[in-house]
């Protein structure tokens, strides 16, 4: 595709790219030409002492100024430079993009292709295939879920057994390869004392210091205002939509009563982004394996 | 004014000259402070003092505080005595001083406060960004209008770099800072992405072509030949020299986004201006320079002259590094990494702070009624000092940027990247604590001429000096 909307300005480009290149070579021709009196000043004075030599420019340096000009319009002959003319090399940066991408893949990718045949729980067992995962996710996801894969405010700990939307190897994958939208909608036409009470009683579910009484209304509310939609008559949560268990001692944003009351009065949004697209099926596969390994340990 | 003889506007020389120790020590301070952030970052104290708003507080204030100053101090100066008249412009002249206070006054408390355009070395609001062109305009208006009064016919070499400075950041500030405000602290830039981009370097790399190198070889072409006591080496360089840096320089902008959405011809033809621009770029160390010789002896007891030429060496590599590091191939490597940073700094602390710190002791004796400053040997001090500080800032981040830049692009054989982000960071700890000391010297340097220029201003005689005669043609 042209870079520009009509002919004109690559005529535009092409002319004064060409003419600024000659008007330096131009100026200092020109200025080569002067006549010079070595060790005679120009005549004239400012501020008392100020005088200028009228000596010629160093040799070296006029020729160090040709050099650049010269090695300019070779450049331009090889390379993109003037308007819509591609050079005689042919090279775009895209094109290197793809020629050493390219490369990469190819050499990599019997390896890459040995794992995606196997099985996900028999990737994680593979002690080569955990090396190579664990730099994929050092490279690729440790800017959200920490070095450590433990997460942080908002983003989930990938180390423990529980998991938003599942963690089957299936489940993991399809997380990684198509990203994942959790909405939890804003719930302040409840008022204020309605969502203190709600918070009250979700603290309690996982056993947190909370107001009996306030609880007890808020177990009402949470069945009568919809909560049970998405969390379950239990409050276990629903990992087809992503819904967190409320009885477990796992907070995303936080346990605090402020945190929680600003969860549900104002709602949650988070995404985990696609990568299909951007690192294909093979590492992703291999991904998955990584992650799945993580909470193999834990309980 | 006292008696019927015309004097030299020195008062505004003076407040600008001040300023410019002042202005220097507050950001080189925020400057050490940032670096010392890196190194332990538990002193990111809240959001207002966080490397991310400090760290544009530093660029501003050392950029247009400190180099500001010193440009208005020494053209306003150099101006004067080279159109032998006193400087045009009446309220003008107190409005530039005093506006471009305000102006750095409101940059200290908007960038720590967030308030942002998010452009680099054009961060400052709206309100700001008019300011600036006022002040800017009135000074182009106190510069030209000297010139045209001049009682001289020739224009001295100097005051076409000065003049090319105001001319340029002129155009630069205007159209960078094109902005839609959708509030009174709030704008939108009128361009859009990759546009926005080309727009910004542009603007960019000419605040570094025209700013802090024009408007300095303007101070070097004034306070060398007048401190060497010789003629400068040759005038016809100096014309080429001057033509082809002013045009070139304007080009060099796309070299900032190699490798970007930037279009392939556009980053080739700013790479090919950035190499054509090593030789304009080194005429002036060349006339710099060589106007010492036949009279190198003085280096060895005259420390401003060591200042001088010393910002010329520095000048004349940082410019030989430029134009190598616009090469596509080295920038690949050198890009975002340390490198960059120890770049921008040989030529910021090595050149444009040495050529000031050098033209300003040759200019506070002067303008305070004295012969020299109160302590030439603290002036040795200062040299050696900010002179180790340099070296050290510049070559630990050397190491470091080619360090980050190797391990950066560093694979393994299952093609995943050797090293994560991280383990670059950690990498770089030794240099960055190397960095930050090379910084404290040359930030003690400017407390030790801050003290030097106090003493020097006690009790001093701040007469205006006499408009001086021109010296009848001999040629």
């Amino acid at each position: 595709m042209s870079d520009f909307v009509s002919d004109f300005w690559n005529l535009y480009v092409t002319v004064i790219v060409v003419g600024s290149i000659l008007a330096c070579a131009v100026l200092l021709i020109v200025q080569g030409k002067a006549t010079f009196t070595p060790g005679k000043t120009m005549g004239h004075v400012w501020d008392e002492t100020l005088e200028e030599y009228n000596n010629p420019m160093p040799k070296w340096w006029s020729w160090l100024f040709v050099i650049t000009v010269v090695f300019a319009f070779v450049y331009l002959a090889l390379y993109p430079g003037l308007g819509n003319y591609k050079g005689a090399l042919g090279w775009t940066s895209a094109g290197q993009h793809k020629t050493e991408v390219d490369k990469v893949d190819a050499t990599v990718k019997p390896l890459f292709d040995k794992y995606l045949a196997m099985d996900v729980k028999a990737v994680a067992g593979d002690k080569q295939a955990m090396e190579m995962g664990k730099r994929l996710y050092l490279t690729y996801c440790m800017q959200c879920h920490g070095a450590d894969a433990r997460g942080a405010k908002g983003f989930p700990n990938l180390t423990d057994n529980d998991w938003l939307y599942g963690g089957e190897p299936e489940q993991i994958k399809e997380t990684i390869t198509n990203g994942r939208m959790g909405v939890m909608p804003p719930h302040a036409q409840l008022g204020a004392d309605t969502i203190k009470d709600l918070a009250n009683f979700v603290r309690s579910l996982s056993g947190l210091p909370n107001d009996s009484v306030r609880a007890a209304k808020g177990k009402e509310a949470f069945a009568a205002s919809g909560c049970i939609g998405c969390h379950g008559p239990e409050a276990k949560g629903t990992q087809a939509v992503g819904a967190p268990n409320l009885t477990d001692k796992v907070w995303l944003y936080g346990s605090s009563e402020a945190t929680i009351t600003e969860t549900i009065t104002n709602g949650r949004q988070n995404k985990m982004p696609a990568w299909k697209d951007f690192l294909g099926e093979a590492k992703v596969h291999l991904l998955s394996a990584y992650v799945y390994s993580l909470s193999q340990g834990a309980k | 004014m006292s008696g019927t003889q015309t004097t030299y506007n020195d008062k505004v020389v003076r407040q600008f000259a001040v300023m410019t120790v002042i202005w220097g020590i507050v950001g080189m301070l925020v400057g050490v402070i940032i670096a010392a952030q890196l190194v332990w970052p538990e002193l990111n104290i809240g959001p207002w003092l966080h490397f991310g708003r400090l760290r544009p507080l530093h660029t501003n204030a050392v950029i247009f505080a400190f180099g500001g100053s010193a440009l208005f101090a020494t053209s306003y100066w150099c101006v004067q005595r080279t159109c032998h008249t006193r400087l045009w412009g009446g309220l003008l002249i107190p409005f530039t001083f005093w506006g471009w206070q305000i102006i750095i006054l409101l940059a200290a408390v908007t960038l720590p406060l967030g308030i942002t355009t998010g452009k680099e070395y054009a961060e400052l609001e709206w309100p700001i960004d008019i300011l600036i062109t006022l002040v800017w305009v009135s000074y182009g208006l106190v510069f030209f209008g000297t010139i045209a009064k001049r009682t001289v016919s020739h224009i001295y070499v100097a005051n076409w770099f000065f003049g090319a400075m105001i001319v340029a950041v002129a155009l630069l500030h205007l159209v960078n800072s094109c902005e839609i405000p959708v509030g009174f602290l709030r704008s939108y830039s009128c361009y859009a992405g990759v546009q926005d981009a080309m727009i910004q370097w542009w603007y960019g790399h000419n605040a570094v072509g025209f700013f802090l190198t024009a408007g300095f070889l303007g101070m070097m072409y004034y306070f060398v030949p007048k401190q060497a006591g010789r003629p400068v080496y040759s005038y016809r360089l100096s014309v080429v020299h001057f033509w082809a840096l002013i045009f070139t320089y304007m080009w060099a902008g796309p070299h900032h986004l190699h490798y970007t959405a930037l279009p392939d011809w556009t980053q080739s033809v700013g790479m090919l201006f950035s190499l054509i621009l090593l030789a304009p770029s080194w005429g002036g160390m060349i006339n710099g320079i060589m106007t010492l010789s036949g009279a190198w002896h003085k280096l060895r007891d005259d420390p401003i002259l060591k200042f001088l030429i010393t910002s010329l060496s520095f000048y004349g590599m940082s410019t030989f590094e430029g134009p190598m590091m616009s090469i596509k191939t080295v920038n690949a490597l050198s890009h975002y990494t340390d490198w960059t940073v120890g770049h921008v700094h040989s030529g910021a602390l090595g050149w444009v702070a040495m050529v000031s710190i050098g033209s300003m002791y040759y200019l506070l004796p002067r303008v305070f009624g004295k012969t020299e400053m109160f302590s030439t040997k603290l002036v040795t001090v200062h040299f050696w000092i900010a002179t180790i500080g340099t070296v050290l800032y510049i070559a630990s981040m050397w190491i470091a940027g080619v360090m980050q830049g190797l391990m950066w692009r560093a694979v393994n054989a299952d093609g995943t990247l050797a090293y994560s982000f991280v383990e670059s960071v950690k990498g770089s700890y030794p240099f960055w604590a190397i960095r930050w000391l090379g910084g404290v010297l040359f930030l003690t340097g400017m407390l030790i001429m801050a003290y030097n220029m106090f003493k020097t201003m006690a009790g001093g005689n701040t007469k205006d000096a006499p408009v001086v005669a021109p010296v009848a043609h001999h040629a």
